[in-house]
């Protein structure tokens, strides 16, 4: 079992992050408990996946701290397991979905080691858990997208990780790996795991997430879910998403 | 008959097949990489920025080898720097750097007073292969094989999930810069069988070939350095029998497999699916 305890497992403060200068995020800070699930949330460009990439250090910062766990994102990664948008991963590469599980396994692995059989037992039990065992020696591309973005939190799961980064999980995805996914993260939430999730549908952020960070290029606010899910607080980051509806006739 | 006869009586022909078989099969194992990431063009443009480099070589009087390997890892560089540092996208990066680096070798080699070389570095001449040349496509070789052994698991992930493999620290940077070393080998490598010119078509088809025939990326790769090699070895035998030019009878080999596959691949071949929606709208038409 892990120790439950109550220090923060990721630490963000005052994080500013730019693409050639031109800001993407500005003087954002927030903490997250162990055992906790948190939707990041913001219209769009508000700068979501920067946020989640910058966590991860996969693009620089200009200035601010990220503690992981206590320690640098360095010390820290094979306590770490990250989901990119499937967009951003090649579905025609020749490998079948049981080996895309195995790839959770390689960053405890090292270098120069081989997956053994107690690894590919583990993958194939991770991909039982997502209820995808039947697919094992399909292309991953011949899949849905909702059984795509399965066998991915299936990989996710085998590398074991304490905190778990999704970015943007439910993008084309059916209803029902939808459930299969929220269940399973909010499973891990309970085995005093850290979930953060990069979420864009408003209308299931209170249902899914026990907290939410609420971006609009600036951190608008961060808290317990009921907090963040106010009308006056969501305005401030979508104002000009409202200030279109308004104009066209629709109350909000 | 006379094609293996030839081989067992004329030492040539046994240092041509030798290394034009290793050629195909180590470009096949390194194209693999490069068609999954999508730098096709940049096979082509390294294969093609060596040639300043052999030039430079040939005037100071040293093995091509280094010279090669040092144009070719700097055009890497050179286009890596110009597509992350401007709006050029990475397309039109390639073109701008191996060109430029192409004619500097061109010039270089006017200088070197040495036309029939020029001829047969763009070209290749695979009869001519020497000894000295074996060897080098020999060690070149196991250092390809010993790479993708030992590194095979970091290569896969970091083709298929750049991502993921970034973010639980794999230096996707270095990886790149691996590769592309690896594969200023494998052209230098080809300089003999192939020329520089029809490098890239050794690198790219026999490794499309394997990829519309299997799922597995090990599959692939044993089966590209299978069709390299094949291609090698019908493409000499045409090239000895009509007296054609070497490296095009290889390529154009490589070719052949690469149209089979491209119709027949029981998956992805035209043909199969032409029939399986013809017999899908067959089936349909009844209701």
């Amino acid at each position: 079992m892990l120790p439950r305890h109550r220090d923060p497992s990721v630490s963000v403060d005052s994080l500013f992050v730019s693409y050639h200068g031109k800001d993407a995020l500005r003087d954002v800070s927030f903490t997250l408990l162990p055992g906790s699930m948190t939707g990041i949330i913001g219209p769009n460009g508000a700068g979501k996946s920067t946020l989640m990439k910058s966590l991860l250090e996969l693009i620089p910062r200009d200035h601010g701290e990220v503690r992981i766990f206590g320690g640098s994102v360095k010390e820290t990664r094979t306590r770490i397991a990250y989901v990119p948008q499937r967009s951003e991963i090649d579905m025609t590469f020749p490998i079948t979905v049981i080996d895309t599980v195995l790839l959770g396994t390689y960053p405890k692995l090292g270098l120069l080691k081989r997956p053994r059989r107690q690894h590919k037992e583990l993958a194939y039990h991770c991909l039982e858990k997502v209820g995808m065992e039947d697919f094992g020696s399909r292309q991953i591309g011949e899949l849905s997208g909702g059984q795509q973005q399965r066998v991915f939190l299936a990989r996710a799961l085998a590398q074991e990780a304490e905190l778990f980064c999704l970015d943007e999980p439910f993008v084309g995805v059916d209803a029902a790996s939808e459930e299969t996914i929220v269940a399973i993260l909010k499973e891990l939430r309970d085995q005093n795991c850290t979930v953060l999730v990069v979420h864009h549908d408003l209308s299931k952020a209170e249902v899914y997430f026990d907290g939410l960070v609420l971006l609009n290029g600036e951190l608008v606010k961060a808290g317990p879910a009921r907090e963040v899910c106010r009308p006056d607080i969501l305005s401030q980051a979508y104002a000009a998403q409202l200030t279109f509806l308004e104009k066209n006739g629709v109350g909000v | 008959m006379e094609f293996l006869s030839g081989i067992l009586e004329y030492g040539f022909l046994q240092k041509a097949l030798l290394t034009s078989v290793m050629v195909g099969m180590i470009s096949g194992i390194i194209g693999c990489f490069i068609i999954l990431r999508g730098m096709a063009l940049m096979g082509d443009a390294i294969s093609h920025a060596v040639l300043p480099g052999v030039a430079l070589s040939y005037m100071l009087g040293v093995n091509f080898f280094f010279g090669a390997v040092v144009t070719g890892v700097l055009t890497a560089l050179g286009i890596g720097y110009v597509s992350q540092n401007s709006r050029i996208k990475n397309d039109s990066a390639i073109g701008i750097v191996f060109t430029s680096f192409f004619a500097v070798g061109i010039i270089l080699i006017t200088f070197a007073k040495s036309s029939t070389d020029l001829y047969h570095i763009l070209f290749g001449n695979v009869l001519a292969v020497r000894a000295s040349d074996m060897w080098i496509t020999l060690i070149i070789g196991i250092v390809i094989v010993a790479v993708v052994y030992l590194f095979y698991k970091e290569l896969l992930v970091s083709s298929f999930d750049p991502v993921m493999s970034a973010a639980y620290g794999l230096p996707g940077r270095l990886i790149h810069y691996l590769l592309m070393t690896l594969l200023t080998l494998v052209t230098v490598a080809s300089l003999q069988t192939v020329g520089i010119i029809l490098v890239v078509a050794m690198l790219i088809t026999p490794a499309s070939t394997a990829y519309l025939l299997t799922n597995r990326l090990w599959v692939m790769i044993y089966l590209a350095a299978g069709f390299g090699a094949l291609s090698a070895v019908v493409g000499l035998y045409f090239s000895v029998k009509y007296n054609l030019a070497s490296g095009a009878a290889i390529v154009l080999a490589s070719a052949v497999w690469f149209i089979l596959a491209l119709a027949f691949s029981p998956k992805q071949g035209v043909l199969w699916r032409h029939f399986r929606s013809r017999r899908k709208k067959a089936a349909l038409k009844g209701l």
